[in-house]
């Protein structure tokens, strides 16, 4: 059986503006294999949202794919009819996002969105079975079933953010985007949320897209790591090789300018320079007019995939031979 | 400055129907009972999960708000009964950098303007004195040029930049005290680093004291000297940084350390932290406000609140089953 969940494909999206166009994602490809845990980390604006919305054709207009393919179980989403997406969206993609509070609706009990969510994709569910269901879940989540006749805003924050990880997996997904589903928390809850995660992935052989700015929760989570910058990939690898020997200048300037509570650095080192406009792209390599290690050619051409050990990639001149 | 048993309690709005109809009033318990010093040139790190009163706490230090009950000294002077004379004279050294750049900027003042702002309120600097101080602390701030950003609005520049004019604004008084609100909680991975390295680079040049807020532990390793940990309006531990960091006490900072992602896939955390969710300020638990969430707690925590206790040189801790007591 084939072990790749999710294959991207050179996959472009732009967003065409009055301006010109926004090449939010620029020829990604990437893989994530059944039950691994991928972190997409990279500053706000690097298109690594994008990416997580594009999975699901759930761009908002006038964003669009251009060109590339998402295939799913070896199905390429990009070419599926609206609604063949329908039925893999919630059902066998599921996705959770930032902000707990917005996602939820208030006006329904967290027990009639858990139903809705179940009978949408599987209609010959009754409401006392898809009942049963959702209370399951919210033992499993460390929350007592009887909350299942609460709104949302009787819920703490943690709470709704462990509900809506509920309401994405009831169905039993196989896939699981997850788009900073713990920046709006507070530190010790946070901790609690990501152990959760991460034992509902090993039980349910769930693969995860964790999408996140936080280099700590990736770090504590993520079995490969990708990292993007101007809506490109810079590189990818197992996460202790991309932590230990990162190979890509930004990759570099990331890690050492995030605080780590462990270890004992004199200073943090800023990157000098601001993201790439995605209108007017840099030519050659999108990071060059920051990078401390800049050569000529890379001012010039687009840098290929340079391959090290166990699938660690990087898209750097530097490695050319 | 020194702040002395603080205590604020904002009342709760029941609405009509409920204060006619119920008797007692309730409160939130935002700050209870804080008490604490800083040194010149100190910077003292306020740390705590969202609603703990750490950001209600700076106000009060600023007398940007007015406390329920205790002092605020500044330079050994209370200032909480200054006539609001006096009192808008010592706001020229008393100064506050806000979380949010963007809403604390007017969309409608060029960024010049709005660095200019206290200046015309607190100084009688004419015109062009003005705008060299404000071109010399843009400078400074590495809003380079500064004859260029000070035509520019907040929305056409970015966030690191935006902060940049929090900072800017809040020096231009030349205070020796900041109290600094989460200044990087909104930006980007690259741009905090700047920002701290900017803040700490400030406060060697301008001789700065800082009160810095923060929810992130690992942050406050950078720039803090001493740090205070809050929960739900108290202090539970308070001491040199690396003094709690290396050998905290109170098992509620040996939670929060705990739970801190470390970004080292080499150093993944292997124990279970206290479960549970913060309690609510309106009806605090009894005894130790920790008590309920916390793995050691015993009856004396439940029915007593703990007072601060020497832990250690500069060390302080309010909890009754420390080690080696």
């Amino acid at each position: 059986m084939d072990t790749d969940v999710l294959k991207i494909d050179r996959l472009h999206v732009e967003f065409p503006i009055h301006i010109g166009t926004v090449r939010a994602v620029n020829d990604v490809s990437l893989t994530i294999e059944r039950g691994k845990t991928m972190g997409l980390v990279g500053e706000s604006g690097c298109g690594k949202s994008t990416l997580g919305f594009s999975i699901l054709r759930l761009l908002r207009p006038p964003g669009r794919i251009t060109s590339g393919k998402i295939l799913f179980q070896n199905n390429d989403i990009v070419s599926m009819t609206e609604t063949e997406v329908k039925s893999l969206r919630g059902n066998k993609i599921s996705m959770i996002f930032q902000d707990p509070l917005t996602s939820l609706n208030p006006l329904f009990t967290i027990g009639q969105q858990f139903v809705e969510t179940i009978r949408v994709h599987e209609p010959q569910v009754s409401k006392k079975e898809a009942t049963a269901r959702a209370g399951e879940m919210l033992r499993e989540l460390g929350i007592s079933p009887d909350r299942l006749k609460e709104y949302p805003h009787q819920m703490s924050g943690g709470m709704r953010q462990r509900i809506m990880i509920g309401i994405g997996l009831v169905l039993d997904p196989e896939l699981l985007i997850a788009d900073e589903p713990t920046t709006a928390l507070d530190v010790i809850v946070e901790a609690h949320f990501l152990d959760l995660l991460k034992e509902l992935s090993e039980k349910l052989q769930l693969s995860i897209m964790l999408i996140t700015h936080n280099l700590g929760v990736v770090a504590q989570m993520a079995d490969v790591v990708t990292v993007m910058y101007g809506g490109r990939i810079m590189e990818t690898g197992k996460a202790e090789a991309i932590f230990a020997e990162p190979k890509h200048p930004y990759t570099r300037g990331l890690l050492d300018s995030v605080p780590n509570i462990k270890i004992t650095q004199p200073h943090l080192i800023p990157m000098e320079g601001m993201p790439p406009d995605l209108v007017d792209p840099p030519t050659g390599c999108v990071f060059h007019p920051r990078c401390p290690k800049v050569m000529d050619i890379c001012r010039q051409q687009v840098p290929g995939g340079e391959n090290f050990d166990n699938g660690h990639i990087t898209a750097c001149w530097l490695w050319r031979k | 400055m020194e702040v002395r048993g603080l205590v604020k309690h904002f009342p709760v709005s029941k609405g009509f129907l409920g204060n006619l109809f119920s008797k007692s009033k309730s409160v939130v318990h935002a700050v209870d009972n804080v008490s604490f010093t800083l040194q010149e040139g100190e910077v003292l790190g306020l740390a705590g999960e969202s609603g703990c009163g750490k950001t209600t706490t700076g106000r009060l230090a600023l007398r940007l708000l007015d406390p329920t009950s205790g002092d605020v000294l500044y330079r050994n002077k209370s200032i909480l009964h200054l006539p609001s004379e006096e009192m808008r004279r010592l706001r020229v050294k008393m100064q506050l950098i806000f979380q949010d750049p963007f809403a604390s900027l007017s969309p409608r003042m060029t960024i010049g303007q709005s660095i200019a702002h206290p200046l015309q309120i607190q100084t009688r600097l004419v015109q062009s004195e003005i705008v060299d101080a404000v071109e010399e602390i843009m400078e400074k701030v590495g809003l380079s040029p500064a004859s260029f950003y000070r035509r520019k609005y907040p929305h056409q520049i970015s966030g690191g930049q935006r902060q940049r004019v929090g900072i800017a604004r809040a020096l231009i008084t030349r205070p020796d005290f900041v109290v600094a609100d989460e200044p990087i909680a909104m930006a980007d991975v690259s741009v905090r680093a700047m920002i701290l390295e900017l803040m700490s680079r400030l406060k060697e040049e301008f001789g700065l004291t800082y009160l810095f807020i923060t929810h992130d532990l690992a942050t406050a390793k950078y720039i803090c000297d001493r740090i205070a940990i809050m929960y739900l309006g108290q202090i539970m531990e308070m001491g040199p940084l690396d003094e709690v960091f290396q050998h905290p006490v109170h098992p509620y900072t040996q939670a929060l350390l705990a739970a801190v992602p470390v970004p080292d896939p080499k150093a993944r955390r292997m124990h279970p932290i206290p479960k549970g969710d913060i309690p609510d300020a309106i009806n605090p638990p009894p005894g130790c406000r920790f008590h309920p969430r916390c793995p050691s707690c015993t009856i004396q925590c439940q029915e007593f609140g703990p007072q601060m206790e020497v832990a250690g040189p500069g060390h302080l801790v309010a909890c009754w089953n420390r080690v080696g007591r």
